[in-house]
């Protein structure tokens, strides 16, 4: 098909817009960084970049607010890609320093680079701090180097390239086939071949169908997919439209949370700006492809991840799961045939037909191809988003990308995958991980949510943390789920306040099995997984806390016991003073006693003892 | 933004938000969200309302909606909406003394969302996404990072000096 657009003209015009700017001080505005105030930042260099002509190189200097670089907890960052450097935790009256040293007089400010937790040295660039050394970026490769919010930088870094060969080709199915052949699978949990959803899909062209973007990002503890939509929505816009051409639809939704505001706001001007464009809208670039996309905003339920949840949600009605089949491709958005994709594999399509299926297909192993992001939170140095090959091993990123355990903590386990997932322990440190890989150690890749516990962990609060969560989040359609869940966490509840059984134990695997095998949906199906994984790695924790009352890793405040030690205590009568629930007795010299069914474990007289004679059991 | 006080629902503006959303069923979830925007909770009144005046809709679908999504909120909103996020990542950094600490200084009763004076109301949310920020609370739209129960009471303190009501 002719195009009335040469988008390779259109890339160098941009690019010349990009020189045009001189030189170029990218400064993160993604959610994290904007917390930590970025925005003063950006301010900041604005004011002093209006000084034009006082730089040696250049005549010129641009700041430019990005989308996220990953690397939040360093936030502000800053980076200067010409100089090589990469600022971290800058403020704003930073600023000043770093234009006057650096930008004018090309002279590092070593004192805001990252230090290196193992070397303690400063690290100057991207390229040599641990954190980004080991990643292999793709889906993220332009969060945090283009300007989130303009279109032509988008086209700059080849955006909407792939959309125009396509359209050139006018091929709908060579499209399908390069997805099948790259091997991309869902990024949204299950890990369903991407290519094969899109034939099932196609397989209905000819009315009116639609595509969907899920971007209900409920996982608590992974923030990929508002990365993307916050720092480079176009890609996400671009594998969208690409989607909706290969199996026919014209009219698109996105998904969003409403807790990502910011991701809302940015998708609306990039929609907006790429129907100015003709890269969305009637007839896209000239072709006879049109494509409407609009926003849905979520309004707090987890659930609406589950694809036929979220279609229920979109259509303005609560957002229960149904049964399938019928399954989306034939029957979904408004009884019509729907091809729903979560935000990160939508944003790999752009790059697997610029580069080619056999380029992406390289990456990873066997079974899971290309890249997968991961949000690495919790006892490691390094914590963020992460994007690596599929078959990474978790020592890699926990002790090289995650520089190791924070404050000399002891490497105990991770959870993966949330709610849904399992943990992971240090027999599986040198697994590859992958789709198939998790599945056979009890875990899942989920969502990609990464969470790094020490032995201060206690790996039973942990699993009833996450069963609460599903148990609030059940929307209760179903009678497995609905009951199964609630009663697995008052189980739960009952071994963290040291009230359980042996018969409990057996009790909750019993009921995980159930909930496992009996719920509608996938929430109640993978709901049981932190409990069954935990109670094979970890059963000795569990027995633990049943049989001798103790939380090994001294969290679970039931199990605490704060005693004093007669023979050091001096009768200083500090700590009966200090108890704001009068649970110390003792007279003056003589060893005190703490009351411990008074006792709310508050440490405060722990704290306060000048003699160190209380102390917890 | 106007705020309303109950059982005197001005239909006027009821009307203007349901056309702004072209009278659709489908658009239910975005009326709703635009309403408690501007009652900061979802009145008995508007919900009947709704319900009656948009087609293939009955008060009980809009109840049954409006009772679903952790959003919406049946009860009047404080002026300040703290979200305190205990995803994962803020749960094991310490979420929970910083929660405590909120309902400590505002005096929050068990069960109690906002108080008293109808200042301030806390809501849990499971994630915001801003997870190497952990523990994370948002004030209406502000984010504050890497909370202490400290951290969050001088946060509070500010904002009630700001009120006068302190």
């Amino acid at each position: 098909m002719a195009l009335n657009i040469d988008i390779k003209e259109e890339q160098k015009r941009a690019l010349e817009d990009i020189k045009q700017q001189g030189l170029r001080v990218l400064v993160c505005a993604g959610t994290g960084c904007v917390a930590n105030g970025s925005l003063k930042v950006i301010e900041k260099f604005k004011e002093l970049g209006a000084n034009v002509g006082v730089l040696s190189e250049y005549d010129k200097m641009t700041t430019v607010p990005t989308g996220c670089h990953g690397f939040c907890e360093q936030g502000v960052l800053v980076v200067i890609p010409d100089k090589h450097v990469t600022y971290v935790k800058v403020k704003e009256k930073d600023v000043e320093e770093i234009y006057e040293s650096h930008i004018k007089n090309n002279k590092p400010v070593e004192r805001l680079m990252y230090v290196d937790p193992k070397t303690h040295e400063h690290v100057q660039d991207d390229e040599h701090i641990n954190f980004y050394a080991k990643q292999t970026r793709t889906a993220l490769k332009n969060c945090g180097n283009i300007n989130a919010e303009s279109i032509d930088e988008a086209i700059a870094v080849r955006g909407y390239e792939a959309l125009a060969n396509v359209l050139k080709e006018n091929n709908p199915d060579a499209v399908i086939e390069t997805i099948e052949k790259s091997g991309l699978r869902g990024r949204g949990g299950g890990g369903f071949p991407t290519g094969r959803k899109w034939k099932f899909t196609a397989a209905n062209r000819g009315g009116k169908s639609y595509i969907v973007c899920n971007g209900d990002e409920g996982d608590p503890g992974a923030f990929m997919d508002r990365s993307v939509m916050e720092g480079d929505p176009h890609k996400l816009l671009e594998g969208m439209a690409i989607a909706a051409f290969a199996i026919g639809a014209d009219e698109g939704y996105i998904y969003v949370r409403a807790e990502y505001p910011l991701a809302i706001k940015r998708l609306r001007k990039a929609i907006k700006d790429a129907e100015e464009r003709n890269f969305l809208g009637k007839n896209i670039m000239g072709s006879d492809f049109s494509l409407d996309i609009h926003i849905k905003e979520g309004a707090g339920a987890f659930v609406c991840g589950e694809e036929t949840a979220l279609i229920a949600s979109i259509e303005g009605e609560r957002g229960m799961p149904r049964p399938k089949p019928p399954f989306p491709a034939n029957k979904g958005l408004f009884g019509r045939p729907t091809l729903i994709n979560n935000v990160e594999t939508l944003a790999n399509v752009p790059v697997i037909m610029l580069n080619g299926a056999d380029w992406f297909a390289k990456m990873g192993t066997e079974t899971s191809k290309g890249t997968k992001t991961f949000a690495l939170t919790g006892d490691v140095n390094n914590t963020g988003l992460i994007e690596v090959p599929m078959g990474t091993t978790l020592r890699e990123i926990v002790f090289d990308i995650g520089g190791g355990m924070r404050d000399g903590k002891k490497f105990k386990a991770v959870q993966i995958g949330g709610p849904s997932g399992g943990c992971l322990t240090e027999e599986h440190l040198d697994i590859p991980m992958d789709y198939d890989n998790l599945i056979k150690a009890g875990a899942m890749v989920g969502s990609g949510g990464l969470v790094v516990m020490s032995d201060k962990t206690c790996i039973v609060e942990v699993a009833r943390f996450f069963m609460n969560f599903t148990q609030h989040e059940s929307c209760g359609k179903c009678v497995p789920c609905r009951e199964g869940t609630k009663n697995m966490l008052k189980i739960l509840e009952k071994i963290v306040a040291g009230k359980g059984t042996m018969e409990d134990l057996e009790l909750l695997e019993e009921l995980a099995h159930a909930v496992k095998d009996g719920s509608l949906c996938g929430l109640g199906k993978t709901a049981p997984n932190p409990v069954l994984s935990t109670l094979k790695y970890f059963r000795d924790e569990y027995i633990a806390h049943i049989k001798d009352k103790k939380c090994p890793a001294g969290v679970c405040t039931a199990m605490k016991k704060v005693v004093i030690m007669e023979d050091l205590c001096k009768g200083c009568t500090k700590c009966a003073r200090t108890c704001p629930v009068g649970a110390i007795d003792g007279t003056v010299k003589n060893p005190h006693h703490i009351n411990q069914d008074k006792c709310i474990k508050c440490e405060a007289c722990l704290k306060n003892c000048p003699f160190k004679a209380i102390v917890l059991e | 933004m106007s705020v309303e006080t109950p059982h005197k629902i001005d239909t006027s503006k009821l009307d203007e938000i349901i056309k702004s959303y072209d009278s659709k069923k489908s658009n239910l979830i975005a009326i709703l969200q635009k309403v408690q925007e501007v009652y900061r909770y979802l009145p008995e009144e508007a919900m009947i309302y709704i319900g009656t005046k948009i087609e293939g809709l009955s008060p009980a679908t809009v109840f049954g909606v409006a009772t679903f999504y952790a959003q919406f909120s049946l009860e009047p909103k404080g002026k300040y909406e703290i979200k305190v996020c205990d995803g994962t990542a803020c749960h094991v950094r310490g979420s929970m003394p910083v929660l405590n600490a909120i309902r400590n200084k505002l005096n929050l009763k068990e069960g109690q969302v906002t108080s008293d004076n109808g200042l301030f109301s806390l809501e849990i949310v499971s994630c915001l996404g801003a997870c190497g920020l952990a523990p994370v609370c948002v004030v209406n739209d502000k984010v504050y990072p890497q909370m202490t129960s400290d951290a969050i009471s001088m946060v509070l303190d500010t904002l009630m000096k700001e009120e006068g009501s302190n």
